[in-house]
């Protein structure tokens, strides 16, 4: 029977949406399901873990440096703890992608990466060449190290459980890794890859400062406001936007796309997506073959219309 | 210092992959073939600190089929002293390349190891994180900014809300990401040049080494195809469908 042990990601304040996703996952594999919370001041984010249907047990491990823990602390303190148990998920975060690696070379184990479907317990299914094929894979190893593509899966609820939650020895911290700093974008936007609606601006928008038109619409849709890797590139907006094969992956009910021509590796990050459409002026745009409803039109004329035709009340 | 960069032959990031009809992977054969974009920022990493006087040798190495020395030539032309290939015509997975690279760090001794962030043909985005596992080093993935100093390296890491500074003891593992550099273009008297650059093969079993695969591919299939729509002719349009059809707003 399988015995899961899932890593959270949190802020030390509250669970991140890509840990209730792993926890469906887990779900799925079936067995318990523990779940490792380390961090620092964070009882509040163990007791949420432990609100969480299906969680036998909430393992809480609290130390200063797992405040912002480096890969190398957290791989410390997982491996030991991942011996005894069958799987090891985590989110597909950049989190879950910096130590997770870490955990299964220090079990000698493989890793499967960035899974969108669980077959069995030993099965799964991970995209590959950007999102091109879908691979099924088997793991022949005693324990599977998984981490978990967050769109994957639905987010598991929040309350209805009540696990234990036991405290666990925090590790050494290693010396060889420091944090420095960190630089986080605020917003009060939802989250990218949480929100209902994304809308996107890519190369067409011309600058940074022609993004408040992109922003608008959002603020009025109550979404988050996502770039293409040209835009990134641009530097029209922060690296964290970007959306696409090597950036953030989103499958929200609404995507739309503006002044995004649809290049691949765009497509891999958003082509879940319930509803997708585009505003491009280019009709060849590769980004009008996967959209339900494409607008083939000038953005900065575009933009201003449809924000004070979303004024008026529908 | 010496740096040493693994590189990876891949299905060029133009090509649009085919799923072949067995379901046993995608076509690679007659497939146009280049070095892993990620691994070319490496590269170019490597050779900028070089060319500021951080580093004396690179040394580019890869794993796999005869072919990858094309790759390993294109690493010269952009810089690198020299080169090794570790020849195996088996299929390797990113435990056993770690394996493998962490043998020859013991043969090479650098005190810094560049790597792409992930392959675009496995996208497992592992092999770094576990080499610096098995070496007991450092890790800063993700890299978009790397400052190297004579006992630490700084590292700027793209994390999902922003970014995030590591400063790591040398010897370290650095993985890159897209914004680290812009490689350069390979100018022609570089790869004639390159043509001269020393590159050795090595048999993958010289490394006494456990490359055996871990993972089984099952199968591999076309993902879900999605279906373009209609369009739309004005703006009122597609907010009256997007509210009465869609009902997404």
């Amino acid at each position: 029977m399988a015995n899961v042990l899932i890593i959270a990601e949190h802020d030390n304040a509250a669970l991140g949406q890509g840990t209730l996703s792993t926890v469906t996952a887990a779900a799925e594999i079936g067995g318990d399901v523990d779940v490792l919370v380390a961090g620092h001041d964070c009882r509040s984010v163990a007791d949420a873990a432990a609100a969480l249907p299906g969680v036998a047990r909430v393992l809480h491990s609290e130390a200063p440096h797992y405040e912002h823990p480096t890969a190398e602390d957290m791989a410390a303190l997982v491996t030991e703890l991942a011996r005894g148990y069958s799987h090891v998920l985590a989110p597909a975060s950049t989190f879950g992608k910096n130590f997770l690696p870490r955990v299964a070379a220090g079990l000698d184990v493989a890793m499967v990466s960035d899974i969108v479907g669980v077959e069995s317990a030993d099965t799964f299914r991970r995209p590959i060449y950007a999102g091109n094929a879908i691979a099924t894979v088997q793991s022949q190893d005693a324990i599977k190290v998984v981490s978990v593509r967050a769109t994957g899966f639905d987010p598991a609820a929040t309350e209805g459980g009540s696990a234990a939650v036991e405290s666990l020895e925090a590790m050494p911290h290693a010396d060889i890794a420091e944090f420095v700093d960190e630089s986080l974008t605020s917003s009060d936007r939802p989250e990218l890859t949480a929100a209902e609606i994304v809308v996107s601006g890519g190369r067409g928008l011309g600058s940074g400062e022609n993004f408040q038109l992109i922003e608008r619409i959002a603020d009025r849709l109550g979404a988050a406001v996502g770039a293409s890797r040209a835009a990134v590139d641009a530097g029209f907006v922060p690296n964290d936007y970007q959306v696409g094969q090597t950036g953030k992956i989103v499958a929200p009910k609404l995507y739309i796309a503006v002044g995004i021509s649809g290049a691949i590796q765009h497509l891999a990050g958003m082509k879940d997506s319930k509803v997708v459409v585009a505003i491009n002026k280019d009709e060849e745009a590769p980004i009008f073959e996967i959209a339900d409803y494409g607008l083939v039109a000038d953005l900065f004329e575009a933009l201003p219309e449809l924000e004070s035709e979303l004024d008026k009340t529908g | 210092m010496k740096v040493l960069v693994p590189v990876k032959r891949v299905v060029d990031y133009n090509v649009k992959v085919r799923v072949k009809a067995d379901g046993s992977g995608v076509e690679t054969a007659n497939v146009k073939h280049s070095m892993n974009p990620f691994d070319e920022i490496a590269v170019e990493e490597a050779v900028r600190l070089k060319e500021a006087g951080r580093v004396e040798e690179i040394v580019a190495v890869s794993l796999g089929e005869q072919s990858s020395q094309e790759t390993l030539r294109t690493a010269l032309a952009m810089g690198a002293d020299r080169a090794i290939l570790v020849a195996t015509d088996e299929a390797l997975q990113p435990l056993a390349v770690a394996k493998a690279l962490a043998a020859l760090v013991e043969r090479e001794q650098p005190g810094l190891v560049i790597a792409g962030k992930q392959a675009i043909d496995d996208d497992a985005n592992q092999t770094a994180q576990m080499l610096a596992a098995l070496l007991g080093w450092g890790q800063g993935t993700f890299a978009c900014g790397v400052e190297l100093g004579d006992d630490a390296v700084t590292v700027s890491r793209e994390v999902d809300g922003g970014t995030q500074t590591v400063r790591l003891k040398l010897p370290a593992v650095v993985s890159t990401d897209l914004r680290l550099n812009e490689p350069r273009y390979v100018k022609l008297p570089n790869i004639m040049k390159a043509k001269k650059k020393q590159l050795d093969v090595i048999d993958a079993g010289e490394l006494g080494v456990d490359l055996a695969p871990r993972l089984t591919t099952l199968n591999v299939a076309e993902p879900p195809k999605r279906q373009g729509g209609v369009k739309v002719a004005s703006v009122a349009e597609l907010v009256e469908k997007l509210r009465n059809e869609a009902k997404v707003i």
